[in-house]
This record gives C-alpha cells, structure tokens and sequence, in this order.
C-alpha cells in the first residue's frame, strides 16, 4: 500500500449509507497511522561529513525531498523520527552519535548513508575510524554510493517508507515502542586507550587477565597469506579434458599424466595417511568409465547442434506462415 | 577591490648564506638526496626562527610537520616551511630529535599559528614542544593509547606496510578484516589495559584547557563555582558547526571570554592510510578532505608528486590543454565554494536556508559538467601526475535533470559558454544585489570578528581570511604554478577584517574567477584535440626527495609536504604524506577573533572562516 485514495477506502464490505458516503471514510488503524507515520520522515539536522553535503543538495530546490514528507529536517533529536547517519563515524564521534540516539523518542529509523556509514568505507583502515555505525547501532536502511547521489539518498527514504508501510500495530514486534516499560537504551561506548563497547566489556577483561597471566592472547589476529587449494580443480579439469577430447593420440597423453599424478598423490598419501581423503584421486581406471559414459548418458547438458536447432526455427516459421 | 602590490621577492639561497653567517654553528645544509633548506639544532631554533621572521623577511610560517625517520637515520624531524608575504619561494628548516624523549622547543613565541600544528604533531608524532603552554592531544582524545603516525605503530585492521596488499593482489583474496579481529570491530587494546581503573578522562582534558581550574566532576557543585561564568558546549553536533566541530565557549553573560576549539570528530586517518597506499591511490583520497572543492585538492597533490617526478628521467610535463583544464576545473570549483560559503554564511545569520537555496543553484549546472567529465558530482578523482585523467566530453549528457523524462543533452562549450558569460555573473550580481546593502546582514558583520593584519599573518591565516585583512597574498600571484602567470586577474583584497568584508571578497573572488574562466575558454577552443594525460604510469617509481607542494585552494593555501623515502629504486608509497590543510590553521586564530563578542556572533565568525571538517580533522 503506498496510496491512500480515500474512495478506495468506500468500497468495504460494510454498508456505508448513501447519505453519508464521501464523508466516511473506513480503513483499519494500522493503514492510517503507518501513513501519517511514513508521510511525515522527520530527519535529525545532522552532518557528519561528505556525505552531508549530497544531504543538504538533497533538501535543496532541484532534487527536492519535500516532495515525499521529509522535509523538516530538525536539529534536536527530540523531535526527529530518522537519523541519516551521513558520512564517516569516527570513534571520537561515535560517543556523541549514540548518544544522540538514545534521545531520539521512538519510533526511531536510522539510514546508514554512504560506504563509510555502512562499512568504514575508504577509511575503513584508519585507527579512528569506526567500521559502519551498525558496530553500535541497529541500522534500517544502508545506501551505498561515496557519496550517495540525491537520487540514491531519495530512494533510499523511499525504501524506508515501504518498511514502514509493512509494519502492523497487531503485531507487537513491529511496534516494540508500545511494550511495557522504557525501551533499553543503546549503550554509549567509552573512550579509554581505544574505543570500549560495554557490551564488549567481559570480552575485554577476560582478553586482559589473559595478557595479565602471560598466555599469548589474540588480541590482534595479523592475517595470514590465504592459501588457495588448488590441487582438486585441476584434477577435475584433467577428467574434464580427457572426457572431452576426441584425438585418441591426445587422450593417450592425459590419462598417462593422470596416472602419474595419481602415483604421486599416493606417495604423498602413504607419508601422510590421515591428511589425504582416500576418495579424491580418481584412478585411471575409474576416470575412464565416466569418461565414456559421459557424453552417452549422464550427459548433462547435450552438445549444440546446430543443424537440429535450425530444422526447429524453419518448422516453426512454416507453422506461423 | 584589488590591489597591484610591488613583490619584492626574498632570495632563499641569500637568506641561508647570512643565516649561516649569523648561526656557524647552528645550521648545516640538508644534503640528503632531494631535500632542500636546512637543519637547525633544535637547542637555537627558537632564535634562529626569530632571524628568519624579523631579519630575513620570512614572516609567514606556511607549515610545520614531523616525519619518522624510523630505519632512515632513527630520528624524528620537524620541517618548517616559511614565506615572505611579498611572494616567492619557501626558506625550508628542520629540526631533528631523538626518537625517544622527543623534545623540540615551540615556535609558537615566534609564530602564533604553530599552535595546532605543534599539538597536532605531540598527537600524531609523539613530538613533545617545550614551551608550548596547550601541548593536548587535539585530533584524538585524551588517553588514547600512543602516536599513531610512528612508523612503529600499528592500527587494529593493520595488514601490511604498503599497498597493494599480498591478499588482495594479484590473487584477489580479499576478507572483512572484522573476520580476524577478536571483537570484530576496529580496535585493539594495549596489553597493560586495566579495566579497574578506566575513565574517560577525554572530556576532562578539554574543560581543564580553559584555564578554570574546575574539574568535570565538580562542575555541579556551587562551591567549587563561585562566579556567573558559564561553560557552554557547542557541537559537535550543531546545526551551525559546518559539520562535527565543537567549541567550549567560557561566557560572561552572554560575552564570549574564551573559547577552546576542540576538533578531530572526523579525524580519519588520512595521513597514516596515505602511508600505505601508493602515491597514486592518494588522489581519490584527496577528494574527501575539503569535499566541495576536491579539483582543487586534486590540483595541489598533483603538484607535490610532480615536483619529485620531474627530478627524474622518465618524466613528461602536462601538456598546455591538461594545464587549461585543470585551470578551468579549479576555478569552477572555487565558484562553487564560495557560492556554497556565501549561502551558509546566511544560514548562521539566521536566515534559515532560503538564501543557502539560491546561492547553491547554479552549484547544479557545475556539477553536472563535472558528473560528465569526472564521472562523479563532488569525488571527481580527475587529476593524474601528468594531466588529468580525460578530456572534457564533448556532449553533457545532464541525467540527474530530467524533462519530461528526456535526457537533457548540451554540446559542453556552449554549456561551459552559457554558464560562464551569462549564469554565473548574474548569479553572483543576484546575490549581491540581495545580501550587500542589507540592514540586517550589515549591522550583524560590521566590525564583528576583526583580525587586524599583523595578527593574521602571525596565525598563518590563508586565504580569503587573509586577504580580508588587508595582506594581498595569493598563492596563484606569489608563487605561481601551472599557467597563471599568463592569465590576467587580480588579487582581491578588501581591509577592515571583519565579517563583512570576508563575505565581499568571496563575492570579488568569484567575479575574479569568471574573468579567469573567460579567458580559458579560447584556450580550449585552440588546443582542441590535444592530449591531456602524456605518460601513462599508474604507479609511478617517484624519485627520493621530499616535496612541498601548494595551490591557492578557496579556503586558503593548501599545501601538500610529500616525502619519498626507503626504498633506493624509488619507492612507490610515500614515507610522509602530510596535508597542511588551511581549514585547520585558520581556526587558529579563532578564539583570539571571538573574544569580547556575544555568543551568537561566534555561529557567524565561525562561518565567515569558512571551515569545512573533512579538510580540519583529516
């Protein structure tokens, strides 16, 4: 539903008398209130970076956002429903940002902008950069772009306004701002030697007492060099190229270096029994079969022939005609 | 209002040779390949900084800057470039510490605009300034665990020294570096992190700064504040900030007695990323300091480089049609800044948007050329060491503005044509007409914010800062690059110093680069057809030395210290990438400029510096 067309709303199965017919109107609660709702987008006044900038030539004259209701942008968190996070969340502004958050009255949305938003972006590396606000707060929509253009920003909050068309207030998980008791705030993060998430705390300490008893902690995973296997596509291709091969001469060739290299994974498997799975090296003698079989039977997908193919068109053309 | 000054230009080799007279034992020459100026014992910096200012005529101290030369000698240094305001090229000096204790005497005795860059290398450097009376870590907070910009120091995500990664390159393994990180996120603790004891003492720092003598803890308690005066906090997050700037205002009343700047809320890191990466991955880096005007930032990188290329054999200058171009884009952005400066200036009057929505109108039309060239609207990531990557198109192909569902389609010189003989001149006469002789805008600038000359000189303020004072200094007239010289346009100058006069000299400056811009036009009409990017080397082998390159950006001097070290085949990422970004260093004189004013007139000081974060914070 993204349309209130107010005679659509007419034509319910309950009898509206003719009299009274264009003064009442009926539909169910949660239509109207997700209407108000997603027609009415009030965004926090909020830059942080770049991508501020694509936000405020959004708002200006030629791309217009007022057209969709989000035009008030306000500059307290008390009055906004959204908070478009626009641009790269440091650590030292993260602190801030939650905060700002956590003032926000519900229902509250927040729309990463940007890479650096959704992800850390270009200066996702950096030591003060915080790898997407998503780290610290739940995040609705993410709009990707460095930076966003205003067509993107738009149809983003578009995107944000059909997730508030599909929210139902008979269901209590899309509307959690009507439970029992104040919502949990999100916990604000403390600058200490490096930014510390409270909900991170026990991990920390625990990482500490470690360092503390002398164990080798992996408080810095370095990374590896990581190592591609690639023993078993080449084997699957050897098959492949065997079972494809029409040059007997050429086939003769492949599987005798199919044998080889099965000799010498068996060499190797005999050093080291446990490391090798007993079932990857295909003897010539079981490659051979499947070789033959292949094209005949299991096929998979038949050769092109073209002649057949052209036989079809030219029947088909002479049904038409 | 223009000013023809007579350049009296100093002679820096003359200037070293009666330094060397004066100081024999002080100084030596910096004979390292590549490198220029001089090194200075730190023990008599601090006089020979002072001969260098009043005797010598070096009376602009552009920038100062620490390097780690970590397995290059083992010692720190900090290079001090200094110009004349009468134009010409820089006196360079160092000095040299150990790396442990590092110690250098502060200038800022001498120069009061070393101040945040002095902070800023105890930050990042690890430099300690005797003498300076604010040493604070400016751009992280207080307690952060080291320096992050030794060489020896290494970030969260840390993989590899330089870029391309093993990982990524040639084989294209590319992981999410939260993968391998025990919290999945960007951090990393020190070893001897005692959780017992954690507080966050980075907010304390910062009130302790004003000279109140109050701790946070017993702001709230009357007796500990025996007086009317009020700390209030504006920003980070505030409507009128310009972006995540903070500043903690000491009030009287409602006058201002002092005020802190406290900034590095988009502190990201471009300096220790431009480490890593290969000098040309830094171009689309650039973009994103000051991102209203990413040609211009694009312009003074390139030049940097270009310095070091073209000591070497392989080197190819841009040809005049590259030279014409990123002329023609460093002015179109220039107007954008300005327009966009102009319109947010009313916006911290009070005059909410409206004014913002006219100025940046014709912003469009230039983005859109630039969408067409670039392939971006603000990130254009448009120049190469050696040019610029593309010629202009021949058709603008305007996507974003669509008629009746039609792709709106324009030949781009009679696009350029139209927006530069006829837009943009009754743009900037629209704005005129409607904000200059206002009641309202007069009597809330006049005389507000004043920066007498001397004062902005000794900041090191750049830029329409500057020249609203009264110092006609323009990077384009007093050390010109590219092909400025044989373009005819005036310094604009105006000389009260206060708000008002910094918002005509935007207006002087965008008419200025109208009268630039009409005159390239032919220029591209003649070198129609002319290559625009000569060598194609996407990673170039830049020879040793050290750089410092500087263009005339709108928001003042930007400059670009480039250092090419380590590897003796010539390296292919920098060993220094320092940005000396003049958003930054106008700030300095901020607090001086606010003082005595109320409290609403430091929203509109603050704009009428024209700041933007991304360029301040790095």
């Amino acid at each position: 539903m993204s349309e209130l067309d107010l005679r659509e709303l007419n034509n319910t199965e309950f009898p509206i008398p003719a009299d009274m017919q264009g003064n009442v109107a009926i539909t169910s609660l949660s239509k109207l209130y997700n209407w108000s709702r997603r027609s009415s987008l009030w965004p926090m006044l909020f830059g942080l970076a770049c991508c501020a900038i694509e936000m405020i030539a959004t708002a200006a004259a030629r791309y217009d956002f007022s057209r969709f209701g989000m035009e008030v942008m306000r500059a307290s968190p008390r009055q906004s429903d959204l908070m478009i996070v626009s641009g790269t969340v440091t650590k030292k502004m993260v602190v801030p940002i939650v905060r700002l958050y956590n003032q926000m009255p519900e229902p509250k949305y927040v729309l990463a902008m940007g890479a650096c938003a959704s992800g850390g972006g270009p200066f996702k590396e950096g030591y003060n950069v915080v790898s997407g606000i998503d780290k610290y707060l739940p995040v609705d929509v993410y709009v990707p772009g460095c930076p966003p253009t205003p067509q993107a920003l738009i149809y983003g909050m578009i995107a944000l306004q059909k997730k508030i068309d599909g929210q139902s207030l008979a269901n209590m998980d899309d509307v959690p701002w009507y439970g029992v008791g104040p919502a949990e705030p999100a916990p604000v993060p403390i600058l200490g030697p490096d930014i510390i998430d409270p909900r991170q705390m026990d991990l920390i300490r625990r990482q500490a007492e470690m360092a503390a008893a002398g164990k080798t902690f992996a408080i810095r995973n370095l990374p590896e060099p990581i190592k591609v296997e690639k023993a078993a596509p080449k084997a699957a291709a050897a098959k492949a190229a065997v079972a494809a091969t029409d040059d007997p001469a050429k086939a003769e060739r492949l599987r005798k270096r199919e044998e080889a290299l099965a000799r010498k994974r068996a060499a190797q498997g005999q050093n080291a029994p446990a490391a090798e799975p007993a079932g990857e090296a295909p003897t010539p003698a079981q490659a051979a079969p499947v070789a033959e079989a292949a094209p005949a039977e299991q096929g998979g997908k038949p050769k092109f022939d073209k002649e057949a193919m052209m036989a079809k068109i030219r029947a088909k053309k002479a049904n038409k005609g | 209002m223009t000013d023809n000054a007579v350049v009296e230009q100093t002679d820096t080799n003359a200037a070293i040779a009666v330094l060397k007279e004066k100081f024999p034992d002080a100084i030596q020459d910096d004979t390292r390949e590549g490198y220029q100026g001089i090194i200075v014992d730190k023990n008599k910096l601090v006089e020979v900084a002072t001969a260098i200012r009043d005797e010598l005529g070096f009376d602009y101290l552009s920038s100062a800057t620490g390097v780690d030369y970590l397995g290059i000698g083992d010692h720190l240094e900090m290079v001090y470039h200094a110009y004349s305001t009468n134009g010409g090229p820089a006196l360079v000096f160092k000095a040299q510490t150990p790396r442990d204790n590092a110690e250098i005497p502060s200038l800022i005795d001498v120069w009061p605009g070393a101040d945040f860059q002095e902070r800023e290398a105890w930050d990042l450097m690890g430099i300690r300034f005797s003498g300076h009376p604010n040493l604070k870590r400016i751009l992280l907070w207080e307690g952060f665990n080291g320096h992050p910009l030794r060489k020896d120091w290494k970030e969260a995500y840390y993989e590899q020294d330089h870029k391309p990664f093993d990982s990524r390159w040639p084989g294209g393994h590319v992981y999410r570096a939260e993968e391998r990180n025990v919290y999945g996120k960007n951090v990393a603790y020190p070893d001897d992190l005692d959780l017992s004891t954690l507080n966050d003492v980075s907010e304390e720092s910062i009130y302790s700064g004003m000279g109140l003598g109050v701790s946070v803890q017993n702001l709230g308690n009357s007796e500990h504040l025996q007086t009317d005066r009020l700390i209030v906090n504006m920003g980070p997050h505030h409507p009128s900030t310009h972006g995540v700037f903070r500043m903690v205002v000491s009030l009287n009343g409602e006058t201002i007695e002092s005020l802190e700047p406290v900034m590095g809320y988009l502190h990201r890191n471009h300096e220790k990323i431009g480490e890593r990466n290969t000098f040309l991955h830094n171009m689309p880096f650039t973009d994103r300091l000051d991102y209203i005007s990413s040609m211009g930032n694009n312009h003074g990188y390139a030049l940097a480089v270009e310095q070091l290329l073209s000591q070497g054999a392989r080197w190819t200058p841009p040809t005049y049609r590259a030279e014409a171009i990123r002329v023609l884009m460093v002015e179109l952005t220039r107007i954008v800044n300005h327009l966009w400066a102009i319109g947010f200036l009313l916006n911290d009057l009070g005059a909410f948007f409206t004014p913002a929505l006219y100025a940046i109108a014709e912003r469009e039309r230039i983005l859109d050329f630039f969408e067409a060239t670039a392939g971006s609207r603000m990130m254009c990531n448009y120049m190469r060491f050696g040019g610029v990557f593309k010629d202009i198109p021949e058709r603008i192909k305007s996507v974003a503005n669509l008629v009746n569902d039609m792709v709106r389609d324009f030949n781009t010189m009679d696009y350029l044509t139209e927006l530069i003989n006829e837009r943009l001149p009754r743009a900037v006469d629209e704005l005129d007409q409607f904000l200059t002789d206002s009641e309202i805008i007069k009597t809330r600038t006049v005389g507000v914010g004043y920066l007498p000359p001397e004062m902005a000189i000794a900041y090191s303020a750049a830029g329409p800062l500057l020249r609203a004072s009264g110092v006609p200094y323009d990077v384009r007239r007093a050390d010109p690059y590219s092909i400025y010289p044989e373009l005819d346009f005036d310094v604009a100058v105006r000389y009260n110093g206060d708000i008002y006069d910094r918002y005509l000299i935007r207006l002087d400056e965008i008419r200025e680069s109208i009268r630039i811009l009409k005159q390239i036009l032919p220029r591209l009409e003649r070198t129609h057809g002319e290559n625009v990017f000569g060598p194609k080397q996407h990673t170039p082998r830049v020879p040793l030395g050290e750089a410092y390159g500087r263009v005339e950006n709108p928001k003042g001097e930007l400059g670009y210290y480039v250092v090419s070290a380590g590897d003796e085949k010539g390296p292919q990422n920098p060993w220094r990438y320092h940005v000396r970004a003049p958003s930054f260093i106008n700030l300095t004189a901020l607090g001086e400029m606010c003082k005595g004013h109320k409290v609403a007139d430091v929203v509109a000081i603050l704009g009428s510096i024209d700041i933007v974060l991304g360029e301040t914070d790095r």
